[in-house]
């Protein structure tokens, strides 16, 4: 997480505030030890979010049975997942049968413009859940309920508009997709490392913008090689279609490659 | 911004965490290792932990969070070392093919309990 103003790329540091400060005797590596008089240390040694680990194998565990190809597409607010979700869509269907699960903390506006695609749409309010800033993979699991998962070949997830949070999260997809679109800045990557290292391609959205902004592209292109060297970026424009031929292909392939296996 | 959910993760783990026959002691001291890439901020975490932890037998524990830097291995060239800024380029041979030792953890590695209960009270 980042500082409010969000100038830091990691966390900002705690001092020497670790668990070794206290002042007492405090010893580690044994099972159960006693630390001064009335206190025991019993060791644990357990991830915060296996919870949500363990759902989301069981998720990938039914995507798999079913042979359901699973895209989780993130972003900052507003960088364009919906509109180009609804393009991707259009050149999906009906050759591959799609669903869409999207995540909002509250409202139906998304679920609709997508519904507008002709594919099943299952809109998740977080509010229900305490107005989380993820989709997390319980909350996938039962918006499943709402879906024939024997006609689905590619389920393509639109997560709640945030590039920290969701980072953190494992659904059960099989690819991670994050959107960055040119409004909002090269230095994005770089404040936001794990989402961009977490995601399998990148799609760098609103170029048609390009000729009205000072962006330069090519920053943006080397921090993220540097961040994640290798990640495809497509160049591409939600709003015109332009560069959708690469990005369609790699999800094509993606696609095609769980089909075979 | 999911701290709140994440401190109830930590109050589920560290109720199970209790041995049966330590029921009713006190947690004085969660311990836990947070790895400089995730998405929490400790004080807001101790916030939310607060809260969750009134009235069960967690409340008032102190969380104490020791913080893992980020480290990688390159598989060319075997290098390791701490990346402090959002490069994740090998120093030594530029490689790319590298391997995050740590950085990602979020983890309980164990709790404190008092047993002032034990010490006092006959737990038959
Ligand atoms: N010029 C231009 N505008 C775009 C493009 N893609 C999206 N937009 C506009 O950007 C705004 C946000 O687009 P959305 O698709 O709703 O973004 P989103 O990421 O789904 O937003 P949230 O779900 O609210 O996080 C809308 O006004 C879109 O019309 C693009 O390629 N070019
Ligand atoms: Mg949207
Ligand atoms: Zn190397």
């Amino acid at each position: 997480m980042l500082t409010p103003d969000k100038t830091l790329i990691y966390r900002h540091h705690e001092g020497h505030k670790g668990p070794h400060s206290h002042p007492h005797p405090h010893p580690h590596g044994g099972g159960v030890d006693t630390q001064r008089s009335g206190s025991r240390e019993i060791k644990v040694v357990r991830r915060v979010l296996d919870a949500n680990d363990m759902m989301a194998a069981r998720n990938r565990e039914l995507f798999a049975a079913k042979q359901i190809f699973v895209l989780n597409v993130m972003s900052s607010p507003g960088s364009g997942k919906t509109t180009t979700l609804r393009k991707t869509l259009s050149h999906l269907m009906p050759g591959l049968r799609c669903a869409v699960i999207v995540g909002d903390i509250c409202t139906t506006i998304d679920a609709d413009r997508l519904a507008e695609s002709g594919a099943p749409v299952v809109q998740i309010n977080t509010d229900a859940f305490g107005g989380d800033c993820h989709l997390a993979a319980h909350v996938i699991e039962r918006a499943l309920a709402g879906l024939d998962l024997d006609a689905i070949d590619v389920l393509i997830v639109e997560n709640i508009g945030n590039l920290v949070c969701p980072a953190e999260f494992d659904i059960g997809e099989d690819k991670r997709v994050v959107i960055l679109s040119v409004t909002e800045g090269e230095d994005k990557p770089a404040k936001y490392p794990l989402m961009f290292r977490e995601c399998d391609a990148m799609l760098l959205n609103k170029i048609d913008l390009l000729p009205h902004l000072e962006y330069d592209v090519q920053a943006t292109l080397s921090s993220v090689a540097q961040i994640h060297p290798g990640m495809p970026v497509f160049q591409i424009s939600a709003k015109t279609g332009e560069g959708f031929e690469a990005w369609l292909a790699w999800l094509a392939a993606e696609v095609d490659a769980k089909r075979k296996r | 911004m999911h701290e709140m959910g994440i401190a109830m993760d930590i109050l589920r783990i560290v109720q199970e965490s209790i041995p049966a026959e330590m029921a009713g002691s006190k947690v004085q001291r969660v311990n836990l290792k947070v790895g400089k890439l995730s998405a929490i901020v400790p004080e807001s975490l101790r916030f939310c932990f607060n809260v969750v932890a009134a009235n069960t037998a967690a409340e008032g524990a102190e969380l104490a969070v020791e913080e893992v830097p980020v480290v990688a291995r390159c598989n060319d060239c075997g290098h390791a070392w701490t990346i402090d800024e959002a490069v994740f380029v090998c120093p030594k041979c530029r490689g790319a093919r590298i391997e995050m030792l740590s950085g990602r953890e979020l983890d309980i590695v164990s709790i404190e309990l008092s047993e002032e209960e034990g010490d006092h009270a006959d737990p038959r």
